[in-house]
């Protein structure tokens, strides 16, 4: 059973839900926001084992290729580009998608792999923490989250997605049993929060929303949920203090205030959706 | 002269920031980058004057009606977007392999509308920007795009002022490679830290010139200190530091830039990292007039 944690907008406080959850729910912990991934600062899991994500990437055999230019003309990517001498590869362009070697007539192309980042997996308590890492400079996060979607361990996992809605958040949602979607009282907050409204519905997902950095007075996400139909699971007011915990990089579920919210949270999530 | 804001972490004040030096600026064109959550544009009342769809990816389609059901395609995919002769569109990527193992010809690539990009005149210049389809590729080739429509409203002294998008990844990869100067926004938390350490390795890799700014600076002090002893070893230059201040989210929520609030301690600081990026500038390029 998965539970994916979306925010729209950065900076909302997903990690935080997703960490806290997961500690009070026993939930595996899998940060697949894989350009910055902060999960592991909060939960700091033991006994880390790496595994590296690979992709593949087509290399050229001087002597069988004849410069036809096929492989060129049939990259979607603008991978690959002939010169006078040789086909060139932008290896960063490439999607390993094996097209130029399926179109060459002279059989001069075949396929090594290189390393875009890596999984990592270990242990906070009994609960299994993973994460993908993307490498700096690797534009493609996709195949990282995917590789780190692809064994996901058995029972109730929490998936801390990127933010935004796009491509990255969509791979995520591929395996999401029910989404939380975090924001924040603000103009920015409700406009984003739109965004990933639309995003999971389309995706036919059941969702509720936690309102995080909350100030007393602003209602303006409420109202949008109440106009909407969409079930408020919990509001997480705004405090210096907690502010100050996480800033250090400590989990804000110490502070026993807060720790009663994220329980609460966790009640109202049970009755929409129930797990064993 | 092209500035671009980034911060890595979200919602570290980006859009803020951005939107502040806009204000400042005298003549300047606006890029909203942040194509997943575009904000920048809430602030104006603007006139859209140019809208286009932008096609920023293919996806395969089978006509389902001649297939033979050889599973060629199926096998060939790298992306496991087929099954039994349907694609699933999200894990799609375009790229065509299919088109050319199917015996029968009836696999082919189809564009589709990823955004629609618009140019909008406000009060305060032009901005550059998308609206994308939800669950879209937020791609690069779109960011290089909103760039390129910038730059046609370009003059000797216009700066280019471009809100990026969070992350390390492809747009914003597109936002950097190509602009004069930098600026990471980040704030003094363990993860605003990781973050940024993780954004400037790439504004390294890419060799672009690279200014930084602590926002929020007084709500964790020690981590600040880091950030500067960070920038200090990596010889990255610490243009600005703002402090906590209640009325960034009031200026939020009435759309009103951070800077028209005088006793505003935030705007203070940002005026004053400003004309510290003028100085920077003017000395990169000479056609920068003194007036900035």
């Amino acid at each position: 059973m998965n539970i994916a944690i979306l925010s729209g907008k950065g900076g909302t406080g997903k990690t935080t839900v997703s960490t806290s959850l997961s500690v009070i729910t026993g939930a595996n912990y899998i940060d697949c926001d894989v350009e910055e991934p902060n999960g592991f600062i909060f939960l700091n899991p033991s006994q880390l084992k790496k595994e590296e994500v690979m992709v593949d990437y087509p290399i050229v055999d001087k002597n069988k290729c004849s410069l036809c230019g096929e492989c060129v003309k049939v990259c979607q990517f603008n991978a690959l580009v002939k010169t006078k001498k040789e086909i060139m590869l932008f290896e960063k362009l490439c999607h390993g998608c094996h097209a130029c070697g399926i179109v060459c007539k002279n059989g001069a192309i075949t396929f090594e792999k290189r390393t875009i980042g890596i999984i990592e997996e270990g242990h906070y308590g009994s609960l299994i923490c993973k994460r993908g890492v993307l490498n700096v400079g690797e534009p493609m996060a996709v195949p990282v989250i995917k590789k780190l979607l692809k064994d996901l361990p058995k029972g109730l996992n929490i998936i801390d997605c990127a933010p935004g809605t796009s491509c990255n958040v969509v791979n995520s949602l591929q395996y999401a049993d029910y989404a939380i979607l975090v924001t924040e009282p603000s103009s920015f907050g409700l406009h984003d929060l739109k965004m990933a409204v639309q995003l999971v519905r389309n995706f036919n997902i059941p969702f509720g929303v936690i309102i995080n950095k909350y100030n007393t007075g602003d209602e303006r996400i409420q109202k949008y949920c109440k106009e909407e139909n969409i079930k408020i699971l919990g509001i997480i007011p705004y405090k210096r203090e907690a502010a100050e915990v996480y800033s250090s990089g400590k989990m804000i579920i110490n502070l026993p205030e807060y720790k009663k919210i994220f329980e609460d949270i966790v009640k109202s999530l049970r009755e929409v959706f129930p797990w064993s | 002269m092209e500035l671009t804001v980034i911060s890595g972490k979200g919602g570290t004040g980006k859009t803020t920031i951005a939107l502040a030096l806009s204000e400042l600026a005298k003549d300047v064109v606006k890029v909203d980058c942040d194509v997943d959550a575009p904000n920048l544009y809430l602030f104006y009342d603007g006139k859209d004057i140019k809208k286009e769809y932008f096609y920023g990816e293919k996806k395969a389609v089978i006509d389902k009606r001649f297939c033979i059901d050889c599973k060629e395609c199926e096998k060939v995919c790298q992306f496991d977007a087929i099954k039994d002769g349907i694609v699933n569109s999200f894990k799609c990527e375009g790229c065509g392999a299919c088109v050319l193992v199917c015996p029968e010809k009836i696999i082919r690539l189809k564009e589709q509308k990823t955004a629609d990009i618009y140019i909008t005149q406000t009060n305060k210049g032009i901005i550059s920007r998308a609206q994308m389809e939800v669950g879209s590729e937020g791609s690069g080739k779109l960011i290089t795009k909103l760039r390129s429509n910038a730059r046609k409203f370009e003059d000797d002294n216009t700066i280019i002022i471009i809100d990026g998008s969070p992350g390390i990844g492809c747009p914003v990869i597109s936002s950097i490679t190509g602009s004069d100067a930098v600026l990471i926004v980040t704030e003094p938390t363990q993860s605003g830290l990781e973050d940024f350490k993780r954004i400037m390795e790439l504004c390294r890799h890419f060799g672009v010139l690279t200014f930084v700014c602590i926002n929020k600076y007084d709500i964790n002090c020690k981590m600040t200190e880091e950030i500067e002893k960070y920038c200090i070893d990596n010889d990255v230059y610490l243009i600005g530091k703002i402090p906590y201040d209640d009325t960034v989210i009031k200026s939020i929520n009435e759309l009103k830039s951070i800077i028209y609030y005088e006793n505003s301690k935030a705007n203070q600081a940002i005026r004053l990292m400003w004309d510290n990026i003028c100085k920077h500038i003017n000395l990169l390029n000479n056609n920068f007039k003194e007036e900035y």
